[in-house]
């Protein structure tokens, strides 16, 4: 009984370990193939979530709307600007340059959130 | 909406003249409309389910208009997915009030995502009503994409700046606003300087008799700002109003009625003709409310506004489109 338990640890163990290697790989993959990666942020009940979000130089984020008014993504010093996004529409923005990126919905402006890019 | 549908709402404050200062009540509704008779500082509502218990003195008066808000054309979800039909219905209520309104107010979000022929279906639907004369002011959801553009060739002939107007009807001084334009992060509606300086100019020839009567989309007064319901300059355009005897100011945006007097000034927000919304802070966001669909026509509606020269009697109905 208990060299079956053992064996249940060690068998977990290595996935585990055979998992973080596998995405240590894939990140460094990414990263050496400079491929862009993907964050979505949802609007939703007229707020963004999550309201900051943080990452990495080159990455992708896409907007889409949850809600059945239409909003807008308009970054605060002008860096984007969605059109309107009427209910299940998207906007991606391509975020290449490092620092915080305020945003928020013209048509709500209490709506607010930050893109931290690092 | 939650809560206890009231039939009747009766600010009396005429002992107190019209300087009266600190009255300040709020009452918000939904359900039902509201019949209000002002005269100097008196303001008196009824549903409009009662209209036909009140005597002909109160229904007539020098001139009467209909404040319609909120169409929302293009909008198709659950809440309301027949938006057209509800426009229609208001228009209907409209064509059978007794005391024919001379013109309409539409206090804005004509259209639901400013499409060109959500404007066209709007204007095609109000064609049939019998006031020939409609005034508009935008709202957020008329002027997404290009500034206003569109909005102003469309509605905003002979309009200042951003499609700000005044214009006379038998004594009284209507001033349309614009207060949703250039919003800020984290802000409210906001009427900007220009605006302003526009609005000092255009009442400081008035007689301080002059019944005026304001309208524009967000509400000018502080609703419930959690929720972006108000605007952030409109104390500026308010100080411009205070030597006047008689201000009422009407707005929409918040697809409710309420009511709202302070000293000299009645604030009142009209229903949307589309969907409603839910009572400030009563649910997690200000999106639109699901309503049975065989309640929807309950919380939607018209305000008819009856004004009485010589008493300084402004009367404003809210009819429900049930």
């Amino acid at each position: 009984m208990r060299k079956s338990v053992s064996i249940a640890v060690l068998t977990t163990a290595l996935v585990l370990g055979m998992g973080t290697i596998a995405i240590s790989q894939k990140k460094f993959l990414a990263s050496a193939q400079q491929k862009p990666e993907t964050t979505g942020v949802k609007i939703d009940n007229f707020s963004f979530g999550p309201g900051t979000l943080t990452v990495p130089v080159g990455t992708t984020v896409t907007w889409t709307n949850h809600d059945d008014i239409p909003h807008t993504v308009v970054s605060s010093d002008g860096a984007f600007k969605s059109k309107v996004l009427d209910t299940d529409e998207k906007f991606s923005y391509t975020l290449s340059k490092t620092g915080t990126y305020p945003y928020f919905c013209s048509i709500h402006p209490k709506m607010v959130g930050k893109v931290i890019v690092q | 909406m939650a809560g206890k549908v009231k039939d009747e709402i009766l600010h009396d404050h005429n002992h107190d003249g019209i300087d009266r200062r600190g009255f300040l009540k709020c009452m918000a509704w939904a359900g039902t409309g509201a019949f209000c008779v002002m005269s100097g500082g008196v303001l008196k509502s009824y549903s409009l389910s009662r209209l036909p218990e009140l005597g002909s003195k109160d229904a007539l008066g020098e001139l009467s208009f209909v404040q319609i808000s909120d169409s929302h054309m293009g909008f198709n979800k659950p809440a309301n997915p027949d938006v057209a039909g509800t426009l229609k219905a208001a228009v209907d209520k409209i064509n059978a009030l007794s005391a024919g309104p001379e013109f309409m107010l539409h206090t804005g979000d004509i259209s639901h995502l400013s499409k060109p022929e959500e404007f066209d279906t709007v204007d095609q639907i109000l064609k049939s009503a019998k006031p020939k004369d409609i005034f508009y002011v935008p709202g957020e959801h008329d002027v997404l994409n290009d500034d206003g553009k569109q909005f102003l060739e469309r509605y905003g002939k002979g309009s200042k700046g951003g499609g700000w107007y005044s214009f006379d009807k038998k004594g009284a001084h209507f001033i349309g606003l614009v207060n949703v334009m250039n919003l800020k992060a984290g802000g409210l509606g906001t009427l900007g300087h220009e605006q302003l300086e526009w609005l000092e100019d255009d009442v400081k020839q008035l007689k301080h008799s002059t019944p005026i009567v304001v309208f524009a989309h967000i509400p000018l007064w502080s609703v419930y700002p959690e929720w972006g319901w108000g605007t952030e300059d409109s104390a500026q355009a308010l100080a411009y109003l205070k030597k006047f005897g008689s201000v009422t100011v009407l707005n929409g945006h918040i697809h409710q009625t309420m009511q709202k007097v302070e000293g000299n000034v009645t604030f009142h927000t009209a229903a949307s003709t589309a969907f409603p919304q839910p009572q400030p802070g009563k649910a997690d966001s200000p999106g639109p409310m699901k309503v049975p669909a065989e309640q929807l026509k309950s919380v939607l509606g018209i305000t008819d506004v009856n004004y009485v020269q010589g008493q300084q009697a402004l009367a404003v109905v809210d009819s429900t489109l049930a």
